[in-house]
């Protein structure tokens, strides 16, 4: 087993001091569902950022649906902002292929051109099979690709990380 | 074993509702609400069914519903092919598996097929390679699931769930393809009343045993619904001796805002269309506050792409 994960709050105040920087007055927050959307949250509250929070299911871009199918609980994408021109701060709990931000990207296009896209993730696993680099990371770690890592959310709104 | 499901019980093709589980039914409405966000978006589509290739096999004209499974199928990246197979040679038996054969030589992966006879689709579907899907978008007198399921989306939009409605179907019951899904559907999902009014004409006998009460007056049969369908009345019947005129079906049977009082305040007004105004309904009542005549369109699409989705998705697996 693994040495025990960090605490993801910790994660979450490191990620929001690297990105603070750049946060400009018209910078719009997408998470991707579900645990991206978790930290997005968090996010959001920290930088103060003015605009809804954005949220992204992209099980209708996966590029594995003709094989596994369509995830019976698809949540609605929200994307309560015009995308056009906009900065946008894309965040997702763990990074390993980097198919689900693809995906996302893909998503992102199809309700307008956003002026540059910022990904901030977690956890980077590394073993991307993409050109896809997160531009914010709260922690690279270099795990084996079988050993899977979640993020869980308790009832009292607190973030954990396990491995699976 | 159901033909319509796969040896774990995915949806491999959709024939009809009879026998349906509940289960599947919830399943396609479930994912019917998470498409409808994609009709509002600043491009109408998702890549799912990039690359596939769906046939509209239209024996039967239909404008309306051919032009909703089409959209649906483009809303799903999906390329389209429209057939209109009018002349009465081309689409009987040894002739419809001819089509079927070559449009399947050029590579289809599902057919929406609409017949005048009842059992078409569930023929096309016996004969198709395992990795092609068959909807049926309606057969004679027989079915017509994603209307059915259509209606269902609609209510549960409205209402929010079926366990403590009462609903009404009304009109001609005897021909309509459409009450026959909506009577299974409604049933499978839990509706505890489900009624049918019209004149003993157009009322088939012995249908109490699919589980309705029948009545044959509006004021008994709308008191207390929450839900009222209305079916088309097709012209042709008035020449046969099923009804004598279509002013005296108004009189009787037509929903006017008088007639509507009878239900619940809150109740909804739906049609499958196209409508017959002034006849099986006033322009009163189909263009007034109760009416969603026109979000069932708008549902439609979404729960026709839910059903593609389902049929096309983990084909390989």
């Amino acid at each position: 087993m693994p040495a025990s994960l960090p605490d993801v709050d910790t994660l979450i105040g490191r990620l929001a001091d690297a990105i603070a920087p750049v946060m400009t007055a018209d910078t719009v927050i997408v998470g991707i569902h579900t645990g991206g959307v978790w930290i997005a949250e968090r996010l959001h509250k920290a930088l103060r950022c003015a605009h809804p929070l954005g949220q992204l299911d992209i099980s209708f871009y996966r590029d594995d649906f003709s094989r596994i199918g369509l995830h019976p609980q698809v949540k609605p994408s929200n994307l309560p902002f015009e995308l056009e021109g906009r900065p946008v701060l894309l965040v997702d709990d763990v990074l390993l292929s980097g198919r689900t931000v693809r995906a996302a990207m893909n998503e992102l296009f199809d309700y307008g051109r956003p002026a540059s896209i910022r990904l901030a993730v977690l956890v980077d696993r590394g073993g991307h099979e993409l050109p896809i680099c997160p531009d914010f990371v709260g922690i690279s770690l270099d795990t084996p690709g079988t050993q899977a890592i979640n993020l869980s959310r308790l009832d009292d709104g607190h973030l954990t990380l396990s491995y699976a | 074993m159901n033909p319509q499901l796969t040896t774990d019980g995915r949806l491999r093709h959709l024939l009809t509702l009879d026998g349906l589980p509940r289960a599947i039914l919830t399943q396609i409405l479930d994912t019917a609400e998470s498409f409808m966000d994609v009709g509002e978006r600043e491009v109408k589509k998702v890549p799912l069914l990039r690359g596939k290739s769906i046939f509209n096999l239209f024996f039967e004209p239909s404008t309306r519903t051919r032009t909703t499974f089409e959209i649906a199928a483009k809303r799903l990246s999906a390329d389209v092919v429209n057939l209109n197979i009018a002349s009465s040679s081309q689409s009987k038996g040894e002739a419809i598996l001819d089509t079927v054969d070559n449009l399947a030589a050029m590579h289809a992966d599902m057919f929406i097929v609409r017949h005048a006879q009842s059992g078409a689709a569930h023929f096309i579907a016996r004969h198709v390679a395992p990795h092609i899907s068959v909807v049926n978008a309606g057969d004679g007198r027989h079915a017509h699931p994603t209307q059915g399921l259509l209606d269902m989306f609609t209510i549960r939009r409205y209402k929010g769930a079926f366990h403590n409605l009462t609903v009404a179907i009304v009109g001609d019951v005897l021909h309509s393809r459409v009450a026959r899904s909506q009577i299974h559907a409604l049933t499978t999902l839990g509706v505890p009343e489900v009624r049918v009014i019209g004149p003993k004409t157009l009322m088939p006998t012995g249908i109490e045993q699919m589980g309705v009460k029948v009545f044959h007056d509006m004021e008994n049969g709308l008191s207390g619904c929450d839900v009222i369908i209305m079916l088309r009345l097709q012209n042709e019947r008035m020449k046969g001796a099923h009804l004598p005129s279509a002013q005296e079906y108004f009189k009787f049977f037509g929903l006017t805002p008088d007639k509507l009082a009878f239900a619940k305040p809150d109740a909804i007004v739906m049609h499958p269309g196209p409508m017959n105004r002034g006849v099986e309904i006033d322009s009163a009542v189909a263009d007034g506050p109760q009416s969603v005549i026109l979000p069932q369109v708008t549902y439609g699409i979404a729960v026709r792409m839910a059903v593609m989705a389902m049929l096309a998705g983990g084909a390989g697996a």
